[in-house]
């Protein structure tokens, strides 16, 4: 391990090489980039002059916005979107994690389900299936568990369990749990088939097999997309309107904007909370990446793969 | 005791009786601490076969037995019977294999390979598992490189950290398919001499191998076999110098 560059510059130092022998490392002269300095100085200016333009426009209302950035309705908001987001893709990737393993089963009567299932779900707008969980109530005003043609067994009032925020999350979450499948099981496919035989011939079972040395290595490739998916469900949850469920960031910025008669400043609300919290998502998906990277993006030497 | 015995192997790939015939009733019995190695053209069933006594395929046809208990069934009244799948993992404990692509665990670090088996299959603890993980990495010749994951090992030190993780379990034969095939010319020699180690301490093993004088020199069972058939077997010396069978012959002669 004698590789390093000298920024100092000048005769750099002998340094003990493995055989014991003095090694001389070469002296590397940082390459220059004028050009890119250039394009720092204009896109400097360009910011510079965007930024006069927005703080000084009076049609932003920029008091109006300071005002309610930390209004309590908004955080409130802000609150229910980020459990929406959670609940929903905690949903979608439970769900989507039983397809993946019906899809691959040997029994044609979950993989037929699993296929019907991602069929509907992602053949039908997500809208549509938000009313129809709003009006699940409606349609099925009692959930019971019944002998066939017999007595019932248990039975509850659905609006007591498909309330508004259940129906909203099971909405978002099977809706997504679709598109996840197939995330899911392109990550998993993207596996050599030696990694199982393997784990088989050390006498692993199926369900380690999965837990142990699939999944860890198919995270390194879902990870990606569904960070982009979650990125999306936090804005998908403004269409939660349709259930109707009424406590989310958007709808508390449009109710107040329509209070007010004041849009544009608390749609820039809305949209700082959005942009803050798809960064704090972000933070998130580079510390996943880098943990089930491990292995993986380490600089390679030599041998296969 | 025979620590393997096969009796009548036959496998077909795809639908059973019309796919492909890969094995056409192979007889073979490998006795407790002897090697067995199996040289014959591409194709001819040599991985199958392996493949077949550790269960990576079940057999279409006949038995395997592994110290004496029938392997992926129980039989009844000249029935089969599958087992159910935790009594199929737990029988391949009996076996350690060695892949030629080495098939090494790519998120696990070379001590993690090796004591995942243990610690998973068999409920070893951790800290039991990771001295005999650097006891076994030492034993291959890699004392000190138990913390590099899988990319940062050379091929034959892969092949050597695969040879440590089959070790770990403890198994009473160990299957090697064609171990040197995927490694650069001078990296076979390592991998050659960690397998030769195996063979004086008394372990079982069946080995596919293209490397004729490594076999001649390891193996107390030479076995030559084509197209799915085991064409002729013995002591070999004997057998690479005197071949009967003409197609040993040819394939001898296109070796050696
Ligand atoms: N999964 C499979 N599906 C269908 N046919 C297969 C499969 N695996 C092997 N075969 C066929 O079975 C026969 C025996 O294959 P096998 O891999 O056992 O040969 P081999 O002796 O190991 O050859 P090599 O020296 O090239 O590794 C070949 O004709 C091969 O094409
Ligand atoms: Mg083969």
């Amino acid at each position: 391990m004698t590789k390093t560059n000298d920024p100092g510059g000048g005769a750099s130092p002998p340094v003990a090489g493995e055989a014991g022998g003095a090694v001389t490392l070469n002296v590397i002269v940082p390459p220059r980039h004028p050009g890119r300095w250039l394009a720092v100085v204009i896109l400097a200016l360009l910011a510079l002059q965007m930024a006069q333009a927005l703080a000084v426009n009076e049609n932003f209302h920029w008091g109006v916005f300071w005002k309610h950035l930390f209004h309590p309705h908004v955080l409130r908001g802000v609150m229910w979107t980020l459990i929406l987001t959670v609940a929903a893709m905690a949903v979608a990737m439970f769900v989507a994690i039983s397809l993946v393993v019906m899809r691959d089963s040997d029994n044609p009567i979950l993989r037929g389900l699993a296929w019907g299932w991602i069929w509907f779900f992602r053949g039908t707008p997500i809208y549509t299936q938000l009313l129809f969980w709003g009006l699940f109530a409606v349609l099925f005003p009692r959930l019971s568990l019944n002998l066939p043609f017999g007595p019932e067994i248990i039975g509850v009032e659905t609006k007591w369990i498909v309330t508004p925020a259940m129906a909203a999350v099971l909405g978002l979450g099977f809706n997504e749990s679709a598109y996840l499948t197939e995330i899911f099981r392109a990550g998993f496919k993207a596996i050599d088939r030696g990694q199982t035989e393997a784990a088989e011939a050390l006498g692993m079972t199926r369900t380690r097999i999965w837990l142990r040395i699939l999944m860890p290595q198919a995270m390194r490739t879902i990870i990606p997309p569904t960070g982009n998916e979650t990125i999306g469900m936090l804005k998908m949850t403004s269409l939660v309107l349709a259930v109707p469920f009424t406590l989310d960031l958007m709808f508390a910025t449009n109710a107040i904007a329509n209070r007010i008669f004041l849009p544009i400043p608390l749609l820039m609300v809305a949209a700082f909370w959005y942009l803050a919290i798809t960064s704090v998502l972000m933070v998130g998906q580079f510390w996943l990446e880098r943990h089930f990277g491990r292995g993986h993006d380490l600089p390679a030497t030599r041998g296969l793969s | 005791m025979n620590a393997v015995v096969l009796q009548g192997i036959h496998k077909f790939y795809g639908p059973s009786g019309t796919g492909v015939h890969a094995l056409r009733g192979i007889d073979l019995t490998i006795a407790k601490g002897e090697v067995c190695v199996a040289i014959g053209p591409s194709g001819s069933g040599k991985s199958t076969l392996l493949r077949c006594i550790n269960q990576l395929e079940t057999v279409s046809a006949g038995r395997v037995y592994l110290d004496g208990e029938l392997q992926g069934y129980t039989e009844r009244e000249g029935r089969f019977h599958p087992l159910p799948p935790a009594k199929v993992a737990a029988q391949r404990r009996r076996t350690g294999m060695v892949f030629q692509r080495f098939n090494l665990f790519p998120h696990m670090t070379a001590a993690q390979n090796i004591m995942e088996g243990p610690v998973q299959v068999k409920g070893l603890r951790r800290s039991e598992a990771r001295e005999m993980a650097l006891a076994l990495l030492a034993r291959v010749g890699l004392q000190g490189l138990h913390d590099r994951y899988p990319n940062q090992l050379s091929g034959g030190q892969q092949q050597r950290v695969a040879i440590a993780r089959a070790l770990a379990m403890e198994p009473g034969v160990m299957l090697f398919d064609e171990p040197t095939s995927a490694l650069d010319p001078e990296l076979v020699g390592e991998v050659l001499d960690v397998i030769k180690d195996l063979a004086r301490s008394g372990m079982t093993m069946m080995l596919v191998t293209h490397e004729i004088g490594f076999a001649r020199e390891v193996a107390d069972h030479l076995v030559f076999m084509d197209q799915g058939t085991l064409v002729e077997s013995g002591p070999p010396r004997e057998l690479l110098a005197n071949p009967q069978n003409p197609r040993t012959r040819a394939f001898l002669s296109k070796v050696l």
